[in-house]
């Protein structure tokens, strides 16, 4: 007896997985970590504001500084060893290499260009143009100096190197700032993009 | 405090009964700490309510929310124990560096900072020391001092240079005989503020029994007539206005930390 899969594909041919069982679940638990640590973190900066703001209250997690930062340490477990993980096996299965590479300034320039005249295509989820490309692997980039940055701010003794790098204590925290800033903005960029293409958010739960 | 109730409550009631009440008196001492920031807690944490029904936990019951996040915090302190280096040096600076004027930074007003008598003030030592003498003022002023110019780095995230001169605490261990092996040292204020180090901390070699702050005797907003300054732990760890110095093996908590803080505090 045969099983018939209800998708009218090509007999004998599984449909092509997009993103293996690993990706998804390091993406949706670092939505998750980012979730937590983006909202407490807001609320830890209000304690002593860099800027001349700080966030409303009602979009901040912890209720109070203590319990903002028991969120914010306990995330940064999860938020670490996740991307931790992600990143080893992007590179040790090599779709690091298969995904993001070749990545060329005038390749980003060119498909940026085709994306602005509305003539980007994404028809293959599996292939990624350059711009995502320059996106994901910044955010990758922009992540490792969220967590060394982060390093410093919470040992800034214990890490004299990382503490260096960073310009020292106070100069860090602009650093967590900018870098938390900037992964902001990329998850807005990276929402309204699932938004224009919604079979993409299909694939990073299904996996096809 | 809690142990004192505990005790009343079993020699009146019976045992079954006890537990129960025992339950309730925490819960309302807990409920006196702070109150109105610790309901917020509660608040905020019940907005977390949708992304728990993504991961498939209870994230509505947030006793057990709270107590998960306070045994990562356990965790973490023992994290930091590890990574704690017992000689690597909080970093000093030129005295042009100093933050002028040094911020006040208390749970009170500066106006409220206690006012202690100097004449009549003694050092009161307790616990796991051979030589439980008091200390006046004038022997401590006559001990060998030093001083260092370090960052103060505050749990809120702004930090300030300050220059702060003392004795070295752990020779001052060393001459009570302490017993170097037990695992927290802790502190009683005037200002009724108390915490409790781990002895590593106790002995690092920048952690001072501050007397002096800029070259002249501790001022009262900073602590006088003693505090304890490590540059290696966040500002709400360094106790001023210390009347009593215990080394135990006992776990005493401390002000902030019994309401959620970080009980190592390392930076």
């Amino acid at each position: 007896m045969t099983i018939h899969t209800e998708l009218p594909q090509v007999a004998g041919q599984k449909p092509a997985t997009v993103h293996p069982l690993w990706l998804r679940l390091t993406h949706w638990l670092n939505a998750l970590a980012v979730l937590i640590m983006v909202t407490s973190g807001w609320q830890i900066y209000n304690a002593s504001p860099l800027f001349d703001f700080d966030f409303p209250r009602s979009i901040t997690l912890g209720g109070w500084l203590g319990g903002a930062i028991q969120w914010h340490f306990a995330g940064m477990w999860l938020f670490g060893f996740n991307g931790l993980f992600y990143l080893l096996m992007n590179i040790f299965t090599g779709r690091m290499k298969q995904k993001f590479w070749p990545l060329t300034p005038r390749g980003i320039f060119n498909d940026l260009r085709a994306a602005l005249r509305g003539k980007l295509q994404h028809n293959d989820l599996r292939h990624y143009n350059m711009v995502q490309r320059a996106a994901y692997v910044f955010v990758m980039f922009d992540g490792i100096v969220l967590v060394l940055s982060g390093l410093v701010v919470w040992k800034s003794v214990q890490f004299p190197l990382l503490r260096e790098l960073m310009g020292g204590f106070d100069t860090a925290r602009y650093v967590h700032f900018l870098a938390m800033a900037s992964l902001v903005g990329f998850v807005v960029l990276h929402l309204v993009m699932v938004a224009l293409v919604p079979k993409t958010l299909i694939a990073m739960i299904r996996g096809r | 405090m809690k142990n004192i109730i505990k005790k009343s409550i079993v020699q009146i009631f019976s045992t079954s009964d006890s537990e129960a009440i025992v339950q309730e008196a925490k819960k309302q001492i807990i409920r006196e700490l702070d109150a109105p920031s610790r309901r917020l807690f509660l608040q905020r944490g019940l907005t977390l309510g949708g992304i728990a029904m993504l991961t498939g936990c209870d994230i509505s019951d947030n006793a057990s929310v709270e107590t998960a996040l306070g045994k990562i915090s356990g965790f973490n302190d023992r994290v930091q124990g590890w990574l704690f280096g017992s000689t690597r040096l909080a970093p000093v600076y030129p005295e042009s560096m100093m933050t002028r004027p040094f911020p006040f930074n208390a749970f009170y007003a500066e106006d409220d900072a206690p006012e202690v008598d100097g004449l009549a003030y003694r050092l009161k030592i307790a616990g796991l020391a051979l030589d439980k003498r008091e200390w006046s003022l004038p022997a401590l002023y006559k001990m060998a001092q030093v001083s260092q110019v370090t960052r103060h780095i505050c749990v809120e995230g702004w930090s300030a240079i300050g220059k702060w001169g003392g004795v070295p605490f752990g020779d001052f261990l060393r001459l009570i005989g302490a017993d170097l092996s037990a695992e927290y040292v802790s502190f009683k204020c005037a200002d009724e503020y108390y915490t409790s180090i781990d002895m590593a901390t106790a002995l690092h070699p920048q952690t001072l029994l501050a007397l002096t702050y800029d070259g002249e005797i501790l001022p009262r907003k900073y602590g006088f007539p003693m505090k304890l300054r490590m540059p290696t732990k966040l500002g709400y760890k360094n106790p001023k206005h210390i009347e009593v110095i215990e080394i135990t093996n006992k776990f005493t908590g401390g002000y902030w930390e019994d309401q959620g803080y970080n009980w190592f505090g390392g930076s």
